[in-house]
């Protein structure tokens, strides 16, 4: 199963390879991985999507957890929650296509952002299962460029993930 | 008090409490060096190698619970202890390693004797810091040993630039009394409900089963443990890191289990209804094939470290806590409680146990001419009443020894089973005798393991360690070979370690006495005048029956129903 795990992290020059590293060298799968900084200087919060069956995400989460440099995380996939993925994504747009492409555009409720007389750049924010969608709907030989900024997520309700 | 960054490192090595510091200088670590010079409350131990400095170090800490500390110059004396920090890691040792680093404004650049210290210790390491600024040293210091020690424990690598020690640069010195880490707070104490269920799983066994392991020594709950196993009357049998945390010679103990145990642990555990595991990881050399992994037991496991439990096998009622805290709870609960096991079913368990006892497992040939290796083993543990230090090498000795050495203490038998380095024993022996300086200490080990860290004989000299090295000698890499002949019908690649050397001539050359024993008549009275030689190292070179295999055997993959028991293969 997919599982989005959050982690804060202390904000220490390494802390990042520590966790990279883990998924290789205990061969985890690794979808995605983003990491950001706080409100609060001293932490980072990253988010990570990994598939694996229960056993091995709860093997992740413990792994995770000895690592001394994570203070604390949360299996977002564990309860009611929001994801969002942004992706900008870059298109050839010429003639009968830059309507089509714009009409498309306006369904997904992206935004087009940059326009040139053969391209458009699209944005595009949501779970990551829209931002395929809307790969799958470019028309064939028309996508130039995608860059996806990888999941993000936060628990419905009051609670946070927070120190 | 104004001390600069190499000062600040001996002070805290100083206020950490530490003895020894074993090392090898360099460019990158002359100013802690040129420290460690002006004092004498840390006493400095020269090896010939820097993997030397690490397995003497863990030696250190193997024999005593205390933090093994070692210090080496940047670049190839950190790789070359990369070795032994990984071993330390894989068997949960205590150890700090200090390492020097090119100046900090030519990180990066390729300069001379520069590696990435923290990028290649990273997967073998608890933990590991690089000092980038002089105010922070006494703290990393502080932090680094604190890891080090708690939970579970292991090495920690603190990496530091040239310049952090710079002499001219002074800064106030003060030693962190207290640390606050937000990220790490190891488990102390089980959850009660936990123990609870534990226990009433315990007492309603029938046939009950304890399989401990290394972290009963590393846990210092040899007390504890002996006192509820007596209390209980179930049988116990431990891992090769465990060995001596319950008497071995004591009748409740069945032999060390696994891919080498003896036939009634490995049966035990295969029939057994309950199962304990404490302060022990589910090594595949222990469990064999997963699938077939004690099939009717339900499984409580005890341990410090949550990624342990149900890491490799699914655990019923998992404990996470220390050992010697939660055994004491148990204990507590069950006295309080008046409470016993089913005495009728334990009496039949137990019948049942000596009668796989009776089949012998361990017997070996006591008529041959050649010495047996398992001879050698038992006129040692004769030679020496049990009271030793026995530190090991990697193969078939290494087997042998836990198999023929009942020890009845913790932190006696010392040997490298996670990562099972070759060159580990002369090296761990040295830290051992250095922590122990009255007690007798012994090196076993193989023609090929000895040869990998033999420089170390001229480490023993300078210190004048009364070592006993007890080399099995067969000629052969003979766990190899017997793999070799068992697996790859006798195609004997590359494992015939042609060209040994004189290893009496070697040992006298490097100033300490050299022995050989060829026949079986004369070994115990050679290993009584070895050991007569109190003050003196004596190689004693064992020429031992080129053939011997190590029996039982469990083949990787298999179920510990399914063990070879004799040379004749025949499968129990
Ligand atoms: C040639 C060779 C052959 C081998 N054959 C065998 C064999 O036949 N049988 C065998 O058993 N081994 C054998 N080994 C060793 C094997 O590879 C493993 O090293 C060993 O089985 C692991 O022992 P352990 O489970 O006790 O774990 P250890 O590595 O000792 O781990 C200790 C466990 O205890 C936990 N712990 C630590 N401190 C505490 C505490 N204070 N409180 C609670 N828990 C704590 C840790 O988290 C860890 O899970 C062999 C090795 C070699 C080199
Ligand atoms: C550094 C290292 N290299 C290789 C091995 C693989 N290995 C395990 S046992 C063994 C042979 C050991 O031979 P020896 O020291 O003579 O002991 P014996 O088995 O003959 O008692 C080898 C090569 C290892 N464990 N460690």
């Amino acid at each position: 199963m997919r599982h989005i795990i959050a982690v804060l992290l202390e904000n220490e020059a390494g802390a990042l390879s520590r966790v990279a590293g883990l998924f290789s060298a205990r061969g985890y799968n690794i979808e995605s991985l983003t990491v950001a900084p706080t409100e609060d200087p001293t932490l980072s919060r990253m988010t990570l999507v990994t598939t694996g069956s229960d056993e091995i995400v709860e093997q992740i989460k413990k792994q995770l957890n000895k690592l001394i440099d994570v203070v604390k995380l949360f299996d977002l996939t564990e309860g009611a929650h929001i994801e969002r993925e942004m992706m900008m994504i870059k298109v050839k747009a010429r003639g009968e296509d830059r309507e089509e492409l714009k009409r498309l555009a306006d369904i997904f409720r992206a935004k087009i952002i940059d326009v040139t007389d053969t391209s458009y750049v699209v944005e595009l924010t949501g779970a990551s299962r829209k931002l395929d969608a809307f790969v799958e709907a470019v028309p064939e030989g028309r996508i130039i460029e995608v860059v996806r900024s990888g999941p993000t997520g936060i628990a419905r309700g009051e609670k946070g993930l927070t120190l | 008090m104004e001390l600069s960054g190499g000062e600040i490192v001996v002070r805290a090595l100083q206020d950490e409490g530490v003895e020894l510091v074993f090392g090898y200088p360099g460019g990158a670590v002359l100013h802690i060096y040129d420290a460690l010079f002006n004092q004498d409350k840390v006493r400095h131990i020269l090896v010939r190698h820097e993997q030397g400095a690490a397995h003497a170090a863990d030696g250190y800490a193997r024999a005593t619970g205390k933090c093994g500390v070692c210090l080496v110059t940047s670049g190839p004396g950190a790789t070359n202890a990369v070795t032994g920090i990984a071993t330390a890691y894989m068997d949960s040792i205590p150890m700090v390693i200090l390492t020097g680093q090119v100046p900090t404004p030519v990180i990066g650049s390729d300069a001379f004797q520069e590696v990435d210290t923290v990028g290649i210790t990273r997967p073998c390491v608890k933990h590991n810091f690089l000092v980038k600024d002089v105010r922070d040293l006494a703290t990393v210091i502080r932090k680094a040993f604190y890891i080090a020690t708690s939970g579970r424990p292991g090495p920690v690598v603190v990496d530091i630039p040239k310049d952090v020690t710079d002499p001219k640069v002074k800064i106030p010195y003060e030693y962190p009394r207290t640390l606050q880490m937000r990220s790490y707070n190891p488990v102390e104490k089980g959850h009660p409900g936990q123990i609870r269920r534990a226990v009433d799983a315990l007492l309603a066994a029938k046939r009950p089963m304890v399989y401990t392991g290394g972290g009963v020594v590393l846990g210092e709950a040899s007390a504890p443990l002996t006192e509820l196993v007596r209390q209980i009357g179930f049988p116990i049998t431990s891992t090769l890191m465990g060995l001596g945390a319950y008497p071995m010679s004591d009748r409740q103990f069945l032999g060390m289990l696994g891919m080498h145990g003896t036939y009634e642990a490995n049966m035990a555990m295969h029939e057994c209804d309950t199962l304990i595991a404490i302060g022990a990881r589910f090594d595949d050399r222990v469990t064999g094939k997963i699938e077939q992994f004690c099939p009717h037991a339900k499984i409580i496991h005890l341990d410090v470290d949550p990624s342990s439990i149900s890491k490799n096998v699914r655990v019923d009622i998992p404990i996470v806590g220390q050992v010697a805290n939660v055994l004491e709870e148990m204990r507590r609960l069950i006295q309080d409680a008046g409470r016993t096991p089913d005495q009728a079913a334990l009496a039949d368990w137990w019948r049942q146990i000596e009668a796989w006892r009776g089949r012998r497992c361990l017997d070996y040939d006591r008529n041959s001419p050649r010495i047996k290796p398992q001879f050698a083993v038992e006129t040692l543990y004769k030679v020496t009443n049990g009271e030793l230090y026995l530190v090991s090498d990697v193969g078939q000795h290494q087997m042998f020894a836990a198999q023929f050495y009942p020890f009845d203490k913790p932190r006696r038998w010392i040997n490298s089973g996670g990562l099972g380095t070759m060159g580990f024993g002369l090296p761990a022996a040295i830290g051992v005798q250095l922590a122990h300086p009255d007690a007798t200490v012994a090196c076993i080990s193989g023609d090929a393991s000895i040869l990998m860290c033999i420089q170390e004989l001229a480490t023993c000299k300078q210190f004048a360690l009364p070592i006993k090295v007890v080399l099995l000698n067969n000629g052969y890499m003979g766990m190899v070979r017997q793999w070799q002949e068992m697996f790859y019908e006798g195609r004997y690649s590359h494992s015939y370690v042609d060209a040994l050397p004189d290893f009496v001539k070697l040992a006298e050359s490097f100033g300490h006495v050299g022995m050989r024993v060829e026949r079986p008549e004369d070994l115990e009275g050679a290993m009584r005048e070895a050991f007569a030689m109190r003050d003196r190292l004596v190689f004693l070179d064992v020429i031992v029956d080129p053939t011997e295999n190590v029996y039982p055997m469990i083949e990787a993959g298999k179920g510990h129903h399914e063990m070879y028991l004799s040379a004749e293969r025949e499968l129990a």
